[in-house]
């Protein structure tokens, strides 16, 4: 590669299409529009040497519009330079273009977008469930789908049931304090009171 | 303090040899019953149904330092038609529920289960969508085995048991009513 910052070149070849720029502690991140997503992944992998997708993933921005956003982290080994794509898909259309045909691996990687959130990839090879069993009716990483899950039944396949909470979830709270603050499997959920002094930090 | 004597053998089932030390290595009298618990109790062939780390756990009672063989349980057979008890040691999720009730359907009769470990018998820490709250919504369970994961010690105390509960049947009692209620 002639120039040491791929990523400039990336910004000046795709300067419309590019809605935001983001930097932290050295990683670049670009949020680009989905409908230049495809042409953005193939100019960085054939132009820019960015020949590792290192990781595809997706996040469920539940109650904002539009609803859903990709995360692509792609590495250029030649250069040892990082860049994060982020592109968000609206809950209407729930689709996207593939980038399986410019890096084989995102085929499975877009399989699981496709299989827990419910994403479907335009032009993807072979667009089936890769954790769950086919015929499962929902998409278990939406934020409105409840963690206890749902019933259902693919009969002869598999089925699936409510699992008990017993006052869950149980989710660590941020804090600075010590675990019995952090935990609250190690706090009390009913009435019993606590000792203050376990509450409080040493 | 007292301590609590259990008692190793269930004592209502029948004795498992009337013992002569004068005829010893001749003669053993015994019941038909009593002589086939005593034998299948001390031969269980496990299917190791290793699906999470509790299957780390069983590898490790049956190796040496363990040794489950002192039991009578080694002979580990990856095929469910030579096997007598399953030992289920492990996260059974909903994908992987039904393969484990075709392969325990598969046991020829008689057959045991020990869910060993937390997830095995309720799930464990696993309060989710994907994870079976249980084996024992699929197949019946004789021993529960706590932990996350049990030791060997455990899974070895879980086996000796069964193997009290399996002296305790009537098997051949069972066999002739069973066979009435056929006829």
């Amino acid at each position: 590669m002639s120039s040491p910052d791929p990523i400039s070149r990336l910004k000046a070849a795709f300067d419309s299409t590019i809605t935001g720029e983001n930097a932290f502690r050295g990683e670049k991140s670009l949020s680009v529009k989905l409908s230049a997503l495809h042409d953005i992944c193939l100019h960085a992998r054939d132009t820019l040497g960015f020949d590792y997708l290192v990781d595809i993933s997706s996040v469920d921005h539940f109650g904002d519009e539009p609803r859903f956003e990709m995360v692509y982290e792609l590495y250029s080994l030649k250069n040892g330079v990082h860049l994060r794509l982020k592109a968000v898909v609206s809950e209407d259309s729930c689709e996207l273009p593939t980038v399986s045909d410019i890096w084989p691996t995102a085929n499975w990687h877009e399989r699981e977008v496709y299989d827990m959130m419910g994403l479907r990839f335009s032009g993807h090879p072979d667009l089936r469930r890769i954790l769950m069993w086919e015929g499962y009716p929902y998409h278990p990483l939406r934020k409105d789908f409840p963690l206890e899950g749902k019933p259902s039944d693919v009969p002869g396949i598999a089925f699936s049931d409510v699992a008990p909470l017993a006052g869950g979830p149980f989710v660590t709270v941020p804090t600075d304090g010590t675990t019995q603050v952090r935990e609250p499997r190690a706090r009390h959920a009913g009435e019993i009171p606590r000792p203050e002094k376990f509450l409080q930090e040493p | 303090m007292a301590i609590r004597k259990i008692p190793l053998r269930n004592m209502s089932a029948p004795s498992p040899v009337a013992y002569d030390s004068k005829i010893e290595g001749n003669i053993v009298f015994t019941q038909v019953d009593a002589a086939i618990n005593w034998m299948r109790s001390n031969s269980l062939w496990p299917m190791p149904m290793g699906l999470a780390c509790c299957a780390i756990e069983l590898m490790a009672a049956s190796s040496a330092r363990f040794d489950i063989s002192r039991f009578g349980a080694e002979v580990m057979r990856f095929s469910p038609r030579q096997s007598d008890v399953m030992i289920v040691a492990g996260t059974v999720t909903y994908k992987m529920a039904l393969s484990v009730k075709r392969i325990w359907d598969q046991m020829p009769e008689p057959k045991w289960c020990i869910a060993m470990g937390a997830c095995a018998s309720s799930g464990g820490m696993y309060r989710s969508y994907a994870v079976l709250q249980g084996i024992d919504h699929l197949i019946p369970v004789d021993v529960y085995i706590s932990g996350c994961p049990p030791r060997p010690e455990a899974l070895l105390d879980g086996l000796m048991k069964l193997q009290e509960k399996i002296m305790g049947e009537h098997a051949l009692a069972d066999q002739k009513k069973a066979l009435f209620e056929k006829a």
